[in-house]
């Protein structure tokens, strides 16, 4: 499977996203806009800046159906050095404390190392977005775990499901096999184990147009499952809502349940959600260091709304904190029932 | 007028089922949510339990809610249709036992 950009695929363009997600009149449900004037939350303003969310580029070892960054191993976009000595100026001159790092799969840009090494030093809490393959994809990623652990970085996986075949049909053939594999490494130098300290979550999206159901009924579940099945072990389960942007809004689209899932997604608007979105708290940073709301927004495009700082060389904590956020109709999912974050429900 | 007896979108007015006797609904619709609440029987076991109902008494509008309810809750498909072989059985079974009515009437009847 190639990537929307390598198919030329009329999605891969953020003007076409934009275009079908901004025609809400023609679907009959409301603006999103109208929703947070309704809870007097417009214009919606950051909190306080506690993560920055850095994404090292959009290559990937694998392709998954539903992927908001288009990602996969076609994609050639990745974070210079460069780029990655500014975010660490600007964490030196802030006091954001947590920094995320996602992709794409971010252990394959050549930097990677070396920027959780910097990281590190400077004593921030990081976070690795791990597709788990990764981990076994290469006899040179496999010491991934004890890289892992040395530098005390949480990792968040995605594991859509506790067996094969909802996994495999988003994810990929035989990814399921693989990332119980990557799982078991992880937890053999002590991840998921509670008295480690050694922290790693698991993220649940659904394996197709649904909203998730809750994430205490789903995490039992899982580890229910996964202990049971797999003798595999984790800390939390995080449940996020699929968004309506690129391969996964293309998905609803082709699949007709574009129309359906959006008036979902507004009957579950959840006014507690959305005064808890994460985009108030976090600030975005693209593979070319462009400063966003949050990674939705980056794949549509929508760069945070202060001349000031664009750009992560001219990061300016309180320029970014004066912003408005920019919003769209793909912000319902962050809004939906419990709510949906990188972190999982938000209420 | 539709021309079909069911269609899929009326399933998300049936709130408006109220308009037209809103105290009789209010008290269907609060009965309705207390009853899929966690209690004695965990949400899931409910919703196992809600969608072999339905294909018993084969509703449409809650086999698509009850399919959809069981996928979100992380109900596996082997779970699912062995929901519904036990509503196949105790239908099958239903018609089955009465074949005893059967036996004693042709038993009255003959020789």
């Amino acid at each position: 499977m190639k990537s929307l950009k390598a198919q030329k695929h009329q999605l891969s363009q953020t003007e076409a996203q934009l275009a079908l997600l901004g025609d809400n009149k023609s679907i009959q449900i409301p603006s999103f806009k109208e929703k947070l004037k309704g809870c007097d939350l417009f214009p919606l303003r950051p909190t306080q800046i506690e993560v920055l969310q850095i994404n090292l580029g959009k290559m990937c070892n694998q392709v998954c159906k539903h992927c908001h960054v288009d990602a996969g191993p076609d994609r050639k976009e990745i974070m210079s050095r460069e780029t990655m000595e500014a975010c660490l100026q600007a964490l030196r001159n802030s006091d954001i404390r947590t920094v995320d790092l996602t992709g794409g799969a971010p252990e394959m840009n050549p930097h990677f190392r070396w920027f959780v090494e910097q990281l590190h030093r400077l004593g921030k809490h990081i976070i690795v977005r791990c597709n788990l393959t990764i981990i076994v994809a290469n006899p040179k990623y496999n010491d991934l775990p004890d890289f892992f652990k040395a530098h005390g970085v949480e990792v968040v996986s995605s594991l859509p499901y506790f067996s094969a075949r909802r996994t495999d049909s988003q994810r990929g053939e035989g990814v399921f096999e693989k990332s119980i594999r990557a799982l078991k490494m992880l937890n053999a130098v002590g991840y998921g184990k509670e008295e480690s300290g050694l922290i790693l979550n698991l993220v649940y999206n659904p394996s197709g147009g649904f909203l998730p159901a809750g994430q205490e009924e789903l995490e039992k579940q899982f580890r229910q499952k996964l202990d049971r099945g797999y003798d595999v072990a984790f800390n939390s389960l995080f449940a996020i809502t699929n968004l309506p942007v690129s391969r996964f809004l293309d998905y609803l689209v082709q699949s007709e349940q574009y129309e359906t899932y959006m008036r979902e997604l507004v009957s579950a608007f959840n006014p507690q959600a959305a005064a808890g979105v994460m985009c108030r708290s976090t600030i975005s940073v693209g593979w070319d260091g462009y400063l966003y709301d949050c990674d939705f927004n980056q794949m549509l495009d929508l760069k945070v709304a202060t001349r000031e700082s664009q750009h992560i060389r001219d990061f300016d904590a309180i320029a970014l904190k004066g912003r408005n956020i920019l919003i769209n109709q793909h912000c319902f999912g962050c809004t939906a029932g419990a709510g949906s974050s990188c972190g999982g429900e938000t209420v | 007028m539709s021309d079909s007896y069911y269609n899929k979108e009326d399933l998300g007015k049936f709130g408006e089922i109220s308009e037209w006797q809103p105290e009789l609904g209010k008290k269907f619709f609060d009965y309705y949510a207390s009853v899929f609440k966690e209690g004695s029987l965990s949400a899931r076991e409910k919703a196992l339990i809600a969608l072999a109902v339905a294909h018993t008494i084969q509703c449409p509008y809650c086999i698509d809610a009850y399919t959809k309810d069981s996928v979100k809750r992380g109900i596996e498909e082997e779970e699912m249709m062995e929901a519904l072989h036990v509503a196949g059985a105790i239908r099958g079974g239903a018609s089955l036992v009465h074949g005893v009515q059967m036996m004693n009437k042709a038993k009255e009847l003959l020789m």
